[in-house]
């Protein structure tokens, strides 16, 4: 059952074109990962699809009554704004005691419920950002980056608990990323996107995708390199990729 | 009782500050007290306005203020810079109304009890609008909270949870072209400022929550209404400027507090 889909999106802002023939669903219970080089549009793709964006042309359809859960790239939370982790929830319905210590501790996060958001860590931030995505029982959850400033095993643990998450809600997930190598391996599909989608499917046809080692074999050097190194053993499909 | 001046006069102020302190807490949060600024100061071209067509001052500033301030927030979306923009429409709207007053026919008005207010001549249908603003604001405020909240914190949020981030924007410049319209009798237009940042700046220390800090700022502003009133029969000095005055001290106070707290 498709979920959401985007049909021939484009976007542009001004004259430039961020978004170009953009097509792809989500069906139920995949977990969905875009990827793609800075710039490449992810964030305007995912602002599209939760309707903050208008598309040039283009349209989106999704399931009627369709609950999305969104987790954005960064929360910025002035500092003359209190506001404590449980508050927050409570954005903008209120939810019951119960619920909102289920959410927190869902995530790993009830010891903060207290806490104001801006004393937070940045792992702890994006638990309750979670914990509050989670709140309406989403059958979609869309997450922008979410494991911007957290270090690797942050974001590692970051990726498991969505997964788990995922486990027991049985939604459905759209994420960006750029951290690929984790990502990768949670992913039941993945998009690679650079203002069009260069490839999509398993994360095992993409990484093997000339498009997307183009894009990335030599895009982000080091870590990815490295990583593709060990871990997959194409060498010579790597060489055939760049070259050609 | 209302025809004691004095009791007008703490009612039109209370009210006021009342609106204008809760407000200022939005107004804190998203960093417009420049924005505030900016759509005070035309006031005056307001009043000259209302005087020149002979209608209502407050209902000629309550205009004005909306459309500059709806003008302010078309332009700033198109990202040239805000803060350029709204030099140029605070000083120019200012600028503008003094001349603008300047060139009305006939009797020459007090100018100086719209620059700073003149809350001691409140008439009681001066009152009656007042309220009738505040109270509008006030409904605002309450029936949109969390709304307002969620568009200050992330529209992309906002948008998420089916709340519109474009809406929520244009209610409270609303507001503020409101709250402008009812504190020129009372603190003038180049103090309405004073009256939205400093009760809400003096709250923050005190609040751990945005509802806290809402309630914290409403008591200091009405603190500062009747503190300002008393200060002005006291010594003989302009009420606006007094009501600032009392504001201030209770910031300094604030800060101060706070910081003691903090280091014990």
């Amino acid at each position: 059952m498709t979920l959401l889909s985007a049909e021939h999106l484009r976007v542009s802002y001004g004259t430039t074109a961020i978004l170009q023939d953009v097509s792809l669903s989500i069906a139920a219970g995949e977990i969905v990962t875009i990827v793609g080089p800075n710039g490449s549009g992810k964030s305007t793709l995912l602002r599209s699809l939760i309707g903050a964006l208008r598309p040039d042309s283009g349209r989106i359809l999704r399931e009627a009554g369709l609950r999305i859960g969104y987790v954005p790239q960064k929360l910025s939370i002035d500092s003359t704004l209190p506001l404590t982790a449980r508050r927050f929830l409570d954005l903008p319905r209120r939810v019951s005691r119960a619920q909102g210590e289920a959410a927190l501790t869902r995530t790993g996060v009830a010891h903060v419920a207290n806490r104001q958001m801006a004393d937070l860590s940045g792992g702890q931030f994006q638990r309750v950002l979670l914990a509050r995505a989670i709140l309406n029982a989403p059958q979609l959850l869309i997450l922008d980056e979410a494991t911007q400033g957290l270090d690797q095993p942050g974001a590692a643990q970051f990726y498991r608990l969505i997964e788990d998450v995922r486990g027991d809600l049985g939604c459905a997930v759209l994420m960006v990323s750029h951290e690929l190598h984790v990502v990768m391996s949670a992913s039941d599909r993945v998009i690679c996107l650079n203002g069009h989608i260069c490839c999509e499917g398993t994360p095992e046809v993409v990484s093997a995708a000339p498009a997307y080692r183009e894009l990335f074999g030599t895009g982000t050097g080091g870590a990815l390199a490295l990583y593709r190194h060990d871990h997959d053993h194409h060498h010579h499909h790597h060489h055939h990729g760049t070259t050609d | 009782m209302l025809d004691d001046f004095l009791v007008r006069a703490a009612l039109a102020a209370v009210g006021t500050a009342l609106a204008a302190s809760i407000l200022g807490c939005f107004v804190v949060w998203r960093r417009m007290a420049y924005f505030g600024d900016a759509t005070a100061h035309a006031a005056i071209l307001g009043v000259a306005l209302a005087l020149a067509l002979n209608v209502s001052v407050i209902a000629g500033v309550g205009l004005v203020a909306l459309i500059v301030a709806l003008l302010i927030h078309r332009l700033s979306d198109r990202q040239q810079g805000t803060d350029t923009i709204l030099g140029v429409l605070a000083h120019g709207a200012l600028a503008l109304g003094l001349v603008a007053v300047a060139l009305l026919p006939g009797a020459r008005i007090d100018l100086e009890a719209y620059l700073f207010g003149d809350v001691l001549t409140v008439t009681r249908s001066d009152l009656a609008v007042i309220w009738a603003g505040v109270l509008v604001v006030l409904a605002l405020l309450w029936w949109h909270w969390s709304a307002l909240l969620l568009a200050t914190l992330n529209p992309d949020l906002a948008t998420a949870s089916g709340v519109d981030p474009q809406r929520e924007n244009l209610i409270l410049t609303l507001m503020l072209a409101g709250v402008v319209a009812v504190a020129i009798k009372v603190v003038g237009a180049l103090l309405i400022t004073a009256l939205l940042v400093i009760p809400a700046a003096a709250a923050r220390r005190a609040s751990n929550g945005p509802e806290r800090m809402a309630a914290v700022a409403a008591s200091i502003g009405v603190t500062a209404a009747l503190g300002g009133i008393a200060l002005s029969l006291q010594l003989d000095t302009p009420t606006g400027p007094s009501i600032v005055c009392v504001a201030v001290a209770l910031f300094a106070c604030a800060s101060l507090g706070g910081r003691f707290i903090r280091s014990a």
